[in-house]
């Protein structure tokens, strides 16, 4: 944040007052109870984080160049990977959208001078902080080496590194979710201004909303879970291993109960994002508004029932498995659903291809592949081959990954210059995503290919006739990794440098692009009355066509 | 072309001379059900394939078609009509259910042994695999089987949660401490097959890995012959028996301070809570670890616990000496 501090005179000449130049001086950011500035707590914090979880990464590829391992020792590569996991999805994936973008946009987007609980919002951040430390006292400690599902009795009575301090800190974490969630629910309750009825939200908020309804709900169970298994680890009471009187599926189904949705955290932020990107774009109304709104809810609730598809192969009972592979093809309509009012809305659009929205396609492409690879394993048979293997691995990285941080990089282009009142080199940016599209089919796309042909998930070693998907994927990744440092590079510069961006720079619809950028601290000049749906863009009277 | 597609052994070194015939596309399929889940597999792939380029044309084709030509563009009003939003939530759901039967038909296949399948016993441990076989020959990260003869798989632990997996059958099952999963096939092609460890179990995990030898019914049976001699299991578990004079109480002719064990496997034993529990491998294991849990109705609590004497192996062959006991029983009643 040293770099906002330092710069924060030089902003836009356009602008007088903004957040951004309002106060100065460290303090002013630890302390600020701006929804804006809290949002960009979290982008530094969870930008470390991303680099971190990244840097495993990339040492995992390069060890995976050479059968016997090119680069380090077994149990190396098991930390990476468990490092790699669980820094990425509890302190980068989770937080992503909703802690960064979903802070600055929702009072914004609703018209509101700030989100219900301003203080409640900023211990979030600082108990998030608080999480992050514990899980990076637990890396430089020593790491862990339970993958980021932490399975009993292996994490709990075997394993010899610092579980304990990693799961305190995924604990401590949780309580951020679970409060930025409760304060996001009531600001969608609350704060929306007069005429901002439900049906006029942008999609992005209903996206929020049912994101945060999963943050309140789902959290606590996976906190609970995690204290169990630091209190078999520590006090040695038999909960989950059969040596003292355990049973270590409860672990897997209230693990499950959890992760599962935390998918849809992940990915449901996204699909918000894509909607308003998608009708900026092509200066269209979404297609199908209420059912994109709907999916959202309906996704959130039925995650809770699915859990089990993630057991197929523990022994669970067949009757069980019927049950929870039906769910999960039930959870995968609502997301096609979306897809295909995605494509329509193109439709007679007036359509222009700005950084943003090649993330947003390439969203949608690559969604559309990890969402369909996800009926392999819905489906019982085929999952049961492909458990537990690199196509595990393809799949919720196309999620993950192809989905959810092509979302978060189109949002971050996209309000970038609501955020920073400046431009990005726009023909750099189109670079990237192009960069990144294709690195990160490389690196996944023939993981699906080792999946089916066998290959186990958290191997460091493998047999030679894997090498040459492998290497691929491994060449893929360093792609990927480029393709994300060039962001870095020119956000860095348009920070300093980068044009005026003016108010509505894209000419989208959405209250957050009528007032300035970077917008004042108390939001809107004036107050705010709503008269017309979301998404209104002027249109052509060619009633006759 | 045969290098093309199999990776066994000695795989895909002999496609060597270009990069596309390095990449191998599909593993040897080597199990009665492997042909059908291929199938399966290839099915979803076209739906799969079908709907990425549907989606993939239209975005391209409308990318093309509707481009912003001048700056003040404005495009016409679209209705959404619900007949289009009705069809595409109404057909995906269709082509699920098909998957959903299908795959399920096949699941609940690969989940009921036939009764007749030979019973190979398995336990997992940090790093490697134990099996061994009802006539007595021990394997450690291998296993031999005969083709066309179902085989089953009766699996447990010693550690941690361990995965079964022979990508050739297309099967896996996860090994747990504390219980018993069970798994099984019949291989369909002699050959090597990759066997694997699926669920992450520590620093060797990789490694503990090992091999499928399917074989001739005639190469099996000298294989079994050949190696050191050794005693069937349900011998090996009557020593134990003996051993620690189980016999003593379990008087074969019901009239000891224990139930007879005599013809119990497979059937429903009364509890003294009043309630029935038919006597499979799980029972037998909490009735030698946990005696007090399961006490048999009409006799004394005084079972002692064998917990921390027996091995996972040892326990195994006293299951398996317990169901030859039925089945002697069986033969004597004919």
């Amino acid at each position: 944040m040293s770099t906002a501090i330092a710069d924060i005179h030089e902003s836009p000449a356009e602008s007088s007052v903004n957040y951004l130049n309002a106060s100065h001086g460290i303090k002013s950011w630890l302390l600020t109870l701006d929804h804006k500035r809290i949002g960009l707590l979290y982008l530094g914090t969870i930008t470390t984080m991303f680099l971190i979880g990244g840097v495993a990464a990339v040492l995992m590829r390069l060890n995976l160049i050479e059968p016997q391992g090119a680069l380090v020792e077994p149990d190396t590569y098991n930390k990476l990977f468990s490092i790699h996991g669980i820094i990425m999805v509890f302190f980068f994936l989770v937080p992503s959208i909703p802690a960064t973008l979903g802070n600055f946009l929702i009072p914004l987007m609703i018209g509101a001078r700030d989100v219900a609980f301003p203080r409640l919002n900023l211990m979030s951040w600082y108990i998030f902080v608080t999480g992050c430390f514990f899980a990076l006292y637990a890396v430089a400690a020593g790491g862990v080496d339970t993958g980021w599902t932490f399975y009993p009795p292996f994490s709990s009575s075997y394993s010899h590194t610092h579980v304990v301090a990693m799961a305190l800190g995924i604990f401590i974490a949780g309580f951020s979710s679970i409060l930025t969630g409760l304060n996001f629910i009531v600001t969608i309750h609350k704060m929306r201004a007069p005429g901002m009825t439900w049906f006029r939200l942008p999609l992005f908020i209903w996206a929020m909303y049912a994101t945060s309804l999963i943050f309140v709900l789902g959290t606590p169970v996976i906190a609970v879970t995690i204290l169990l298994l630091a209190a078999e680890r520590l006090l040695h009471v038999g909960i989950f291993d059969p040596a003292i009187g355990g049973d270590p599926l409860l672990f897997q189904h209230l693990f499950w109960f959890y992760s599962h949705p935390a998918v849809y955290i992940m990915i449901l932020p996204g699909m918000g994002i894509i909607s308003e990107l998608i009708t900026a774009f092509s200066r269209k109304k979404i297609f199908g508004y209420s059912f994109v709104a709907f999916s959202s809810l309906a996704i959130a609730i039925i995650s809770f029932v699915v859990w089990g598809h993630h057991m197929f192969v523990t022994g669970q009972s067949v009757y069980a498995g019927l049950v929870f592979s039906v769910l999960s093809f039930v959870v995968a309509i609502p997301s096609a659903v979306k897809v295909f009012n995605w494509t329509a809305t193109l439709y007679k659009g007036s359509i222009s291809y700005e950084a943003p929205m090649l993330y947003a396609l390439g969203f949608i492409g690559l969604f559309t592949l990890g969402g369909l690879t996800g009926l392999f394993l819905a489906s019982l048979a085929t999952d049961v081959h492909l458990n537990g293997t690199y196509f595990i691995v393809a799949h919720f990285h196309y999620i993950m990954v192809g989905g959810a941080i092509m979302a978060y990089m189109g949002g971050l282009h996209y309000w970038w210059p609501k955020i920073t009142g400046r431009m990005y080199p726009d023909l750099w940016a189109r670079f990237a995503a192009l960069v990144i599209f294709v690195g990160f089919n490389l690196t996944f796309f023939p993981q699906f290919v080792l999946g089916y042909l066998g290959m186990p998930r958290r191997y460091g070693v493998y047999p030679e006739e894997f090498q040459v998907l492998n290497v691929l994927s491994s060449a893929g990744a360093s792609i990927l990794a480029i393709g994300y440092v060039i962001p870095l590079v020119y956000f860095f510069w348009s920070w300093n440098y980068g044009p005026p961006a003016g108010p509505n720079p894209w000419g989208a619809t959405g209250l957050e692009w009528t007032t300035a950028s970077p917008p004042p601290t108390e939001n809107f000049e004036h107050s705010v009355i709503v008269t017309e749906d979301a998404y209104n863009y002027p249109t052509a009277d060619v009633t006759s066509e | 072309m045969m290098g093309l597609f199999q990776f066994g052994l000695t795989g895909t070194k002999a496609a060597a001379s270009s990069l596309a015939l390095m990449i191998p596309m599909q593993p040897p399929a080597a199990s009665t059900i492997a042909g059908e889940i291929d199938q399966l597999y290839y099915l979803l792939t076209g739906i799969t394939l079908f709907f990425t380029v549907l989606i993939f044309s239209i975005i391209f084709y409308f990318m093309v078609k509707y481009r912003r030509r001048s700056k003040d563009e404005k495009p016409p009003d679209v209705h959404s009509p619900l007949v289009l939003e009705l069809a595409w939530t109404v057909i995906p759901s269709l082509i699920c259910v098909v998957i959903f039967v299908w795959s399920s038909i096949l699941y609940i296949r690969s989940t009921h042994p036939p009764a007749a399948a030979t019973e190979i016993f398995v336990v997992g441990k940090q790093w490697m695999w134990h099996l061994q076989h009802p006539e007595g020959p021990r394997e450690i990260n291998e296993l031999h089987i005969p083709v066309g003869v179902p085989v089953k798989l009766t699996m447990t632990s010693q550690d941690v949660i361990h995965g079964f997996y022979v990508p050739a059958f297309r099967l896996k099952k996860d090994v747990l401490p504390g219980r018993y999963t069970s798994l099984w096939f019949e291989a369909s092609e002699a050959g090597t097959y990759h066997l694997f460890c699926t669920e992450f179990c520590g620093t060797n995990h990789a490694e503990m890995i090992g091999w499928v030898y399917v074989m001739s019914p005639e190469d099996y049976a000298v294989w079994l012959s050949g190696g050191e001699k050794s005693e069937p299991m349900a011998q090996q578990g009557e020593q134990i028996f003996n051993h620690y004079t189980c016999g003593y109480c379990h008087v074969a002719d019901g009239t000891g301070r224990g139930p007879s064990l005599v013809g119990v496997f497979g059937k429903p034993e009364k509890l003294s809570s009043g309630e029935s529990k038919v006597v499979d491998e799980d029972l037998i294991r909490q009735a030698l670890l946990q005696p007090n849990s399961v006490p048999v109705a009409g006799y004394a609590p005084i079972m002692p616990t064998f917990q921390g004497q027996l091995t996972e192996e040892q326990i195994l062959q006293l299951i398996a000496y317990v169901k030859s006991l039925g089945v002697q029983e069986r033969a004597s009643a004919r």
